[in-house]
């Protein structure tokens, strides 16, 4: 089972973080700390594989993929494969390729609640979804259509409204 | 800049992100971050928010809760975003709720309905996205609500949904697999679903269905065959494609499911043979993918009945993956060589350079993948080379977690395999000063136990020459400074048995070194502690052999003749300095070290054969022999009731009161049988009965007393076993309580049963040994109801459970730490353990090999008093009895001292007995009523930690080992598929030889 996704910039910096078992908000800032100083701390050029026991409990296993300025960390443990992993770091990042276009640090910042729709079509409640980024570029859009609809219909009266109470 | 996809943001939250993006500091970000708060905080509340704008406020607070700052004013705004009608803000709803809120969370309640709702939507977008929810927020409680909605969604004419819904589903068995128990056979039917992706969702559920017990699945294996060889095949739409390879996340989940199900099945692992022989063949390593898949099938071979060909191939593999560049692929490969070695002992060989390399690389994860390979291939001729390179590598290491992990294997190896005392000593030396404080306790005190015991040895004299090299290496080594705690006990209790034993050191010189060691550390008690009870030894040993003993001061020159053989000058202060020492100890605010110090005191007073009874020399290895049912007492109760006396009748049943503990762990025991009976009102008559029944004593100890009677009663609850633990962890904090009562009436209690109050102390080591003894009349239980059976239940439940939590416990770490299952439990087993010690890598599942007579080997010893004790306390057995509540009842019940064989029972001898071999006394009096004096049970002995005093006499009576040993541990060791070599010279030999 994948325990949770992290994304962080070179700085150490959260862009995203998603804990599929709950942990309070100290547990996950320590937690996001610790992978930073982890991650900074390795070399170039080596595995991309960590053992993440001394901050995540027993038998968790960290796979981390380096973008440009951002850092992307998926910790799981031992029913998942490692290289597996590093490949569904791979769709993740083209699928995030293929919704922004040359995905960079800002539109990851920006675009927080597409960036959680996307992992959420790729890993549901900790188990591999989907892995082909073309479906889950398919089923994104769709949302995205249908929120753009729902939006629609209610965003004339509404802002007209608003803005006459202000 | 990115473009922003219709997700368009206000300026004030680009603002935001820009100037945190701009923070130099932590502490600026932080206050950026709270003015956000503020902000949010106001607008948040104003009436008529228009959807888009609070939908990025909702955005904006869970921006501000990954930063780390608390969002919770906001929760309610994101469960109340979840009601809503639109689409958009519905999803928000649900992201923010799922990433805010704990499954036990208070709003949760408000959500459920929501998401019941949700779930039967027409648009499936809206299912997807309560499904979304419900993985995360659905707990135990709820399931029930929205269990047979998913059901229903299981046919769901979309797939997305279906697939949702059964990983839905899979989280619900993971948070209470009771709850969709009945619905197994829907997974089953999911794996035949028309639609690929279900399938592959399907195989989650399964795989950790199969996880737990392969065995109601073994069916399913030529299905499972038969999909892993189609999707190989390409038989599946080219959209399940991921670089060229055809769905490789179900490939990878359904080696997976093979390997569970073929594990130690030679039937089902045959159907499997040719699919995976032919995706080694086929695999395709040049791309990441394809070695996942090929690195899943080595360890599906690794799992499942041994085939040679499919080994041949996957050592290739292996090989491939070793000569690569990629790091991940060398990972790769040295952890399928761990796996593979067990079978192919004979692989390593080929790649002891990779090897070698791999541990010379800079890549820490690839170094420890290196260490883990190594420690499976350890053996006696590779023994020293591969702790000394744990050790180097431990001090260059700052991580405590693995230091602690690193340093307990290398005690593990060193005890294992040890070629030399001399050499185990200085490992365990360094081990101890750079990781001291890292370490089990419990190392600690298996090293002073082998000190004490020796190796097995043959002859006296190796067996003293450990003994000096022990204390010589000790002495050099006192004077560093700053050695952690647990290695300056051990150094204290050696000294103190064997620093005068071979008289090449004055007593004299020991106490000073003592004495620096106590000030030198003078803040820690246990060190303390330590150090004056090695004192007290020596002086001891000094008045037994008749010399005199020169702390006090006012005699400073009674012992010149020993300053004269002293080696190195002992500085007249030393004698000040013990005796300041004792006079500090004295006043000290800890009770522990003022008695020790008074003893110290008294035994100093004494003339030589009252010393040499109290402590004897060298006596550490000695059984003590302790009545634990206070027989001894009997006569004297019984003359004292004979002669009017009133009978003591427990705390418990004189006051009537029933505490709240009581009933919180009884709630949980009988689930509401007798649940809510407060029966407080009934204290007056308690006394009543007492009167009728005159003929009961028992005694309540202030630790937990054992009502054996009571074991009947618990026959039927067997499966509330773990619970009991569970409750009697938080229970005994609670055991103040009866303390409380005991210093509240403090004349209720007989002479008798205060003088039964047995906290023996164990005079040859200073080490506390805690017996608690408790009689309970059973006359008196006949008597009373059963409202008075409730009362003691509590007692009963809080001891149980303390036996049975320390023996959880340790089955715990023994599973966790490693599979080495009876060498984990060396410590408290001290006879045990050293059966345990064959070189034997895989002994958790090989239990009847160990049983074996171990072969010669570092840790000898153990073999004669494995086969003295009685069968009925065979420690294999009890060792699987802990492991396993089932299998225990069998195990330690053959002694038929229990009529009605609870299991309970047997967890409970399972922890006290151990240790205490052939204890025939030990009868639980579970059916005898009629006994009109008390039987008296002992309680946990407190010996697990102690493992340095209870040694059957029995083990030093038979030593060493004769030919037929060695040839036996000779075959063993092939057996268990390590080659013996001889000498090597080369280091790559040495190690992989």
């Amino acid at each position: 089972m994948i325990r949770a996704v992290l994304v962080m910039n070179t700085q150490g910096k959260p862009r995203l973080a998603k804990f599929y078992e709950f942990l309070p908000v100290e547990k996950q800032q320590e937690i996001i700390r610790n992978v930073f100083a982890v991650l900074c701390s390795r070399p170039e050029h080596v595995s991309n594989f960590v053992d993440a026991e001394s901050f995540f409990g027993p038998d968790a296993r960290l796979v981390y993929k380096h973008f440009a300025t951002l850092y992307f960390v998926f910790i799981f443990d031992g029913s998942e494969n490692e290289l597996a992993m590093l490949d569904l770091i791979q769709v993740f990042v083209e699928t995030l390729d293929k919704c922004f276009r040359n995905v960079c640090e800002l539109d990851v910042v920006f675009n927080y609640s597409k960036m959680h729709t996307i992992l959420d079509e790729i890993i549901f409640g900790g188990q591999v979804l989907e892995t082909s980024s073309t479906e889950v570029m398919k089923a994104v859009e769709e949302i995205s259509k249908l929120e753009a609809a729902s939006s629609a219909i209610n965003l004339v009266p509404k802002s007209v409204s608003s803005w006459r109470s202000r | 800049m990115g473009s922003q996809g219709g997700f368009g943001q206000s300026k004030e939250f680009l603002d935001l992100i820009k100037s945190i993006g701009e923070a130099r500091s932590k502490a600026e970000e932080d206050r950026i971050v709270i003015r956000e708060i503020e902000t949010l905080k106001r607008r948040i509340s104003e009436p008529d928010i228009p959807k888009r704008k609070m939908k990025e406020y909702i955005i904006r607070l869970l921006y501000v809760e990954m930063l780390g700052h608390d969002a919770s004013f906001g929760y309610i705004h994101a469960v109340k975003m979840t009601h809503d009608d639109n689409l958009l803000s519905k999803r928000t709803g649900y992201l923010a709720v799922t990433l805010f809120l704990n499954d036990d969370h208070d709003l949760i309640i408000l959500i459920v309905n929501t998401i019941q709702k949700d779930l039967k939507s027409d648009n499936y977008l809206v299912v997807c996205a309560a499904l979304n929810a419900v993985c995360r927020l659905i707990n135990e409680e709820t399931i029930p609500a929205v269990l047979p909605l998913i059901v229903e969604l299981l046919s769901h004419g979309k797939e997305a949904v279906r697939k949702k819904s059964v990983m839905a589903l899979h989280s619900f068995y993971r948070k209470s697999p009771s709850s969709v128990s009945h619905l197994v056979s829907n997974f089953r039917k999911r794996l035949c679903d028309n639609d690929p992706g279900v399938m592959g969702a399907t195989l989650c559920p399964l795989f950790d269905l199969i996880n737990d017990d392969p065995n109601p699945y073994k069916d399913l294996v030529v299905s499972f065959v038969s999909i892993l060889k189609q999707v190989a095949e390409h038989r599946l739409p080219k959209s399940y494609d991921y670089h060229q390879m055809p769905a490789p996340f179900v490939q990878i989940k359904l080696l997976k499911i093979l390997a569970l199900l073929g594990s130690g099945d030679k039937p089902s692992s045959e159907h499997m043979y040719t699919v995976i022989g032919d995706i080694i063949r086929k695999g395709d390593s040049s791309s990441n993918i394809g070695n996942a898949i090929l690195y899943e099938s080595i360890r599906t071979v690794s799992s499942i009945h041994p085939n040679a060909k499919l080994l041949e191939a996957a050592a290739d593999v292996i090989a491939k993956f070793l000569k690569s560049d990629s790091h991940n692929l060398k990972y790769m490969g040295i952890d399928a060589l761990g796996r593979l070695i067990k079978l192919s002992p004979l692989i390593a060989e080929q790649h002891q350079l990779a090897v070698i390399d791999c541990l010379e690389d800079p890549d820490d994860t690839l170094k420890r993948k290196t260490f883990e390979l190594l420690y499976k291939m350890t053996k006696s001729s590779n023994v020293e080379v591969i702790v000394d390179r744990m050790i180097e590598y431990m001090i260059s290491i700052s991580d405590d977690h693995y230091k602690t992990y690193i340093a307990s294997r290398c005690v593990e190896l060193a005890e294992q395999f040890a070629p030399s005392n001399h050499w185990f000593i200085q490992t365990m030396n360094k081990v101890f000063e750079h990781a001291g404080d890292l370490v089990n306790i419990k190392v600690a005190h298996n090293l002073m136990r082998l000190i004490a015991e020796g190796f097995g040895e043959d002859d006296d004299a190796a067996y003293s020459q450990l003994r000096s090299s022990a204390v010589e290496s000790y002495l050099r080594i006192i004077g560093e400074p700053k050695l952690p705690s647990v290695f300056l006990q051990v150094i204290c209790w050696v000294l103190g048995e064997y620093g005068t034993a071979d008289g090449k050191h004055s007593a004299s010189y020991i106490t000073g070194k003592l004495c620096d060691m106590a000030e030198a550390y003078s803040n820690d008690e246990i060190v303390k502690a330590y150090a004056i009870t090695a004192l007290t030894k020596i002086y001891a040993f000094e008045i037994a052999a008749g010399r005199k003993v020169d702390m006090l001061s006012e005699r400073p020159h009674a012992t010149e003749k020993e300053v004269a053989m002293v080696d190195d000058s002992v500085p007249e202060r030393c004698r000040e300095g013990c005796q300041s020492l004792v006079e500090e100890l004295l006043a000290s605010h800890s009770t522990d070290l003022q008695q020790r110090a008074y003893e110290l005191q008294a035994v100093i007073g004494l003339d030589a054969r009252a010393v040499e009874a109290i402590l004897p020399h060298d006596a550490s290895c000695e059984d003590i022999e302790v009545d634990k049912n206070l027989s001894f007492l009997n006569g004297y109760i019984q003359q004292s009731i004979e002669s009017g006396a009133m009978p003591y009748i427990s705390e418990n049943e004189r006051s009537g009161m029933v505490n709240m503990s009581n009933f919180r762990s009884h709630d949980q025991q009988e689930s509401g049988q007798h649940g809510l009976r407060f029966e407080a009102y009934e204290v007056p008559k308690a006394p009543v009965p007492s009167k009728v029944t005159p003929v009961s004593l028992s005694s309540t100890t202030d630790l937990v007393p054992v009502p054996e009677s009571l074991y009947a009663r618990e026959t039927h609850q067997v499966s509330s076993v773990g619970l009991a633990s569970d409750t009697g962890s938080s229970e005994l904090k609670l055991r103040l309580d009866g303390v409380q009562k005991k210093w509240g009436k403090p004349t209720y209690s007989s002479p008798a049963s205060s003088s039964s109050n047995s906290t023996s102390q164990n005079p040859v080591n200073g080490v506390t040994k805690v017996d608690v003894a408790t009689t309970v009349n059973s006359k008196a239980r006949d008597s009373y109801d059963s409202r008075k059976q409730q009362n003691e239940i509590d007692p009963e439940k809080q001891k149980l459970a303390a036996s049975l939590f320390g023996g959880s416990t340790k089955t715990e770490r023994r599973t966790s730490t490693s599979s080495k299952v009876p060498k984990a439990s060396a410590a408290d087993r001290p006879q045990d353990s050293k059966a345990a010690s064959v070189p034997n890598k895989a002994s958790g599942e090989k239990t009847n090999q160990v049983q074996q007579p171990p072969p010669q080997d570092l840790l000898d010893l153990g073999e004669p008093t494995v086969t003295a004790a009685p069968p009925t306390v065979d420690p294999f057995m009890q060792l699987e009895g802990l492991l396993d509540p089932s299998a225990s009842s069998t195990a330690s019940h053959s002694g038929g001292a229990v009529a009605n064989a609870p299991d309970i029972m047997g967890l409970y001898s399972g922890t006290t007995s151990s240790g205490q071999s052939g204890d025939g006394g030990y009868i639980p009096a579970s059916g005898d009523n009629l006994n009109l004096l008390s039987e008296l049970s002992n309680a946990a002995a407190v010996r697990g930690t102690m493992g340095e005093t209870i040694v059957s006499p029995l083990s030093q009576s038979v030593k060493g080992a004769n030919a037929k040993d060695s040839l036996e541990k000779d075959a063993k060791v092939r057996q268990m598929g390590v080659t013996p070599t001889g000498q090597n010279p080369n280091l790559f030999r040495d190690l992989l030889g």
